[in-house]
């Protein structure tokens, strides 16, 4: 399990501002439950004044992204929605003492909702639609604008921290080669302003070309076990036994063990058919048979008499007293 | 109050039993079996008795059969190796998209390289073998079959006898990870098609770092490990006695426990499994129920993710497992999960219970007490989950 902060922690098992806000005059959702989580925030706005009076919030994720979001709500109540707009997700990060790095992209989640949330309610359109940004990865529906401010706000500088903040490439990562023209493109922006140092700046190929191929490979192939072939849900394997009717079965079953029987009470013991579900089975060991330590050997005994006679793979499966 | 672990898939507890019969084999009886002294020689009969317990619980015609691993994973990288080299007219590979990684990685790995060509047969939406694209792949160019007896996660047990036969028709060696089915399914392979069987001792009472893998006499076998003579020259590496000794006695005890895992087990996991279905609305098990060991329970829960249940069960005392995405660092759901199609909406929200012998009814009540309370609790917080009718009156499964 994640190496949480007590106040992670404290946030997930208690979340404050849980719920819906039927008042709400501003409503934010990013994500979506085919990714593994999705937030919709809701704010109760001032008109007069812009203060954000209430916030809540639902969410479907993890453990640090229920404690995020909840986070989100105690940092922008009270706030001008100006103010609010200044929060960055590292603040909701730092708030809860930090977060695993694979788990930043749950404090981008809350950030990118509470932008939504503003854009709802001052009529504008928010920029995550992806009508306006390139769907870079379709795997977690991740696009351009999210990931450029992602890189931006947190300084990033590898193509596995834009995974771990924006959850791009965290699938099936073809569309590396996209997040790498990003990054890149997004560092020289970050290094024209002055706020990053040339030296750290990505660069197109600057990752181990061989070691991005690996990991792209092997996720083509994770990817390739997924693709199966497509089988009707209900549908019964044939049986196993495509002669026989079911009376026939067990009518065989009754009398091969009808036939072991003398053999069992020699030994003190006996046995007993109490059903036959599919290819199982199902008897009653008694008498000397019981908690015999031999027992396995008794069944395998049976098991293998009985296939022989009907003719295909069955298995004997013993069964107490009370069962059935 | 007491912990309850339901993660018994995962490991076991090593039974106090099996400690007492090792602990003896640190101190005193310390010797190398190879060795000709006295030293040797006792703990050769004793490493000798714990195959025969080993042969006993197999079914396997002689115990000579079973050569002693590390583990599950060295005993599945042996049987896929061996028989490649063993075979070197044929290069192909048939198993399944639900295989464990120790299976599964490997045959990736061996593709990367060119070694071999595999054949990943797809499941149906209960985790069943797709027979006839089973049938489909396999030819003369198969050197193994390799497919798990019972799935890790879902419990859900392939027909491998049957699929055995299938794959001799075709000359291929047959192998099976039974990892998860010895000692909990009855297993009989004296007559069987089957030439090598994977176990691993910690999945049954015994320690970890102890397993072992079957070989049919007769069956083509290359070793993996080369040095020294033990194992008949199959698995060179003098011999991890304490860890023989000690799987020997678990093989002991799952033969005694064989009726209990399939009645008492049963019966609890099949009252937690009921329990869960019917406090809880929208949720439904994850496997073939017709044909699945008795300890595991599967269970998707809708509209939540798994870790978060996984968090509140650990805060009551509570082990369980998740096949979510979020607990394993990973960002998709488990592999097997999405190989049966299970949708996203459920597969986020899967939890496996598994249980073994050290269960008993007050565990079950436990989880049955706190479980739903706790999924009320994260479906209020979940957007998907408002609209819907929380009472579960009028429960219509999303996916069933």
């Amino acid at each position: 399990m994640w190496d949480y902060t007590d106040k992670v922690k404290d946030y997930f098992f208690n979340p404050k501002n849980a719920g819906v806000l039927a008042e709400a005059n501003a409503i934010g959702e990013v994500g979506a439950i085919a990714c593994g989580d999705a937030l919709k925030l809701m704010l109760s706005v001032d008109p007069e004044s812009e203060i954000i009076r209430e916030a809540k919030f639902q969410t479907f994720g993890c453990g640090s992204a229920i404690a995020s979001s909840s986070a989100l709500t105690e940092i922008i109540i009270g706030k001008t929605l100006d103010d609010a707009l200044k929060i960055t997700n590292q603040d909701i990060a730092d708030f809860l003492g930090g977060l695993p790095p694979e788990k930043m992209h749950c404090s981008v989640m809350g950030y990118e909702a509470l932008q939504s949330a503003v854009a709802n309610y001052r009529g504008e359109v928010w920029k995550d639609d992806h009508e306006e940004g390139e769907l870079v990865c379709k795997c977690f529906g991740v696009d351009a604008g999210l990931i450029e401010r992602a890189i931006k706000m947190n300084k990033l500088t590898t193509v596995e921290q834009v995974t771990d903040y924006t959850k791009a490439g965290g699938g099936c990562l073809t569309c590396f080669d996209k997040l790498e023209e990003i990054l890149a493109r997004t560092n020289a922006e970050l290094v024209a302003e002055g706020v990053l140092a040339e030296h750290d700046a990505y660069r197109v190929g600057a990752a181990d070309p061989k070691k991005i191929k690996e990991k792209a490979q092997a996720a083509k192939e994770r990817e390739s076990l997924t693709q199966i072939s497509p089988l009707a849900p209900a549908s019964p394997l044939p049986p196993l036994s495509a002669g026989l009717t079911n009376l026939q079965k067990i009518r065989l079953i009754e009398e091969t063990i009808e036939e072991l029987r003398p053999y069992l009470r020699k030994d003190g013991g006996d046995c007993e058919l109490v059903d036959v579900e599919g290819s199982n089975v199902l008897v009653k060991l008694a008498g000397a048979c019981v908690g015999c330590q031999m027992s396995s050997v008794t069944i395998s005994g049976i098991q293998e008499r009985l296939m022989a006679k009907l003719g295909f793979p069955v298995r004997v499966v013993p069964v107490g007293r009370n069962a059935h | 109050m007491k912990p309850v672990y339901l993660d018994n898939n995962a490991t076991t507890r090593v039974d106090p039993q099996v400690v007492a019969a090792m602990l003896p084999y640190f101190t005193e009886q310390f010797g190398n079996p190879s060795s000709i002294h006295s030293f040797g020689a006792s703990v050769g009969a004793a490493v000798k008795t714990a195959r025969s317990r080993l042969q006993a619980l197999l079914g396997a015609a002689h115990d000579h059969e079973i050569i002693y691993t590390s583990g599950g994973t060295e005993a599945d990288n042996t049987a896929i190796l061996s028989a490649l080299e063993a075979m070197p007219e044929r290069n192909e590979i048939v198993t399944s998209k639900v295989e464990h990684p120790a299976v599964l990685s490997l045959c990736q790995h061996l593709e990367k390289i060119g070694r071999a060509k595999a054949h990943y047969i797809g499941v149906d939406a209960l985790g069943r073998i797709d027979i006839e694209a089973y049938r489909a792949a396999l030819s003369d160019k198969v050197a193994v079959v390799s497919l798990m007896w019972a799935n890790n996660e879902t419990g859900t047990i392939f027909p491998i006898e049957g699929l055995a036969d299938l794959a001799k028709q075709h000359g291929a060696l047959f192998h099976t990870d039974a990892v998860q089915a010895v000692g909990k399914a009855p297993i009989s392979l004296k007559d069987s098609a089957i030439d090598m069987l994977s176990l691993s001792g910690h999945k049954l009472h015994a320690p970890k770092g102890i397993g072992a893998l079957y070989v049919k006499r007769g069956a083509r076998f290359k070793p993996l490990l080369r040095g020294g003579h033990q194992e008949r020259g199959r698995r060179a590496g003098t011999e991890n006695t304490p860890g023989v000794i000690g799987l020997g006695k678990a093989a002991e005890l799952a033969v005694a426990h064989m009726a209990e895992e399939q009645t008492r087990v049963k019966a609890l996991r099949d009252r937690l499994e009921g329990g869960l279905l019917q406090r809880i609305p929208n949720c439904f098990v994850n496997g073939d129920l017709n044909d699945r060991l008795p300890n595991t329970c599967n269970i998707a829960f809708e509209y939540v993710e798994g870790e978060g249940i996984l968090l509140h069960l650990t805060r009551a005392g509570i082990a369980a497992s998740s096949g979510s995405a979020c607990t394993s660092g990973s960002l998709e759901p488990s592999h097997v999960l999405r190989a049966m199609n299970i949708p996203f909406t459920a597969a986020h929200g899967s939890i496996r219970f598994s249980l073994s012998r050290d269960n008993d009814d007050e565990d079950v009540d436990r989880v049955l007490e706190v479980m739903p309370g706790i999924l009320e609790k994260l479906r209020a917080l979940s957007p998907f989950w408002a609209g819907d009718d929380k009472s579960g009156k009028e429960f219509k499964p999303v996916y069933a």
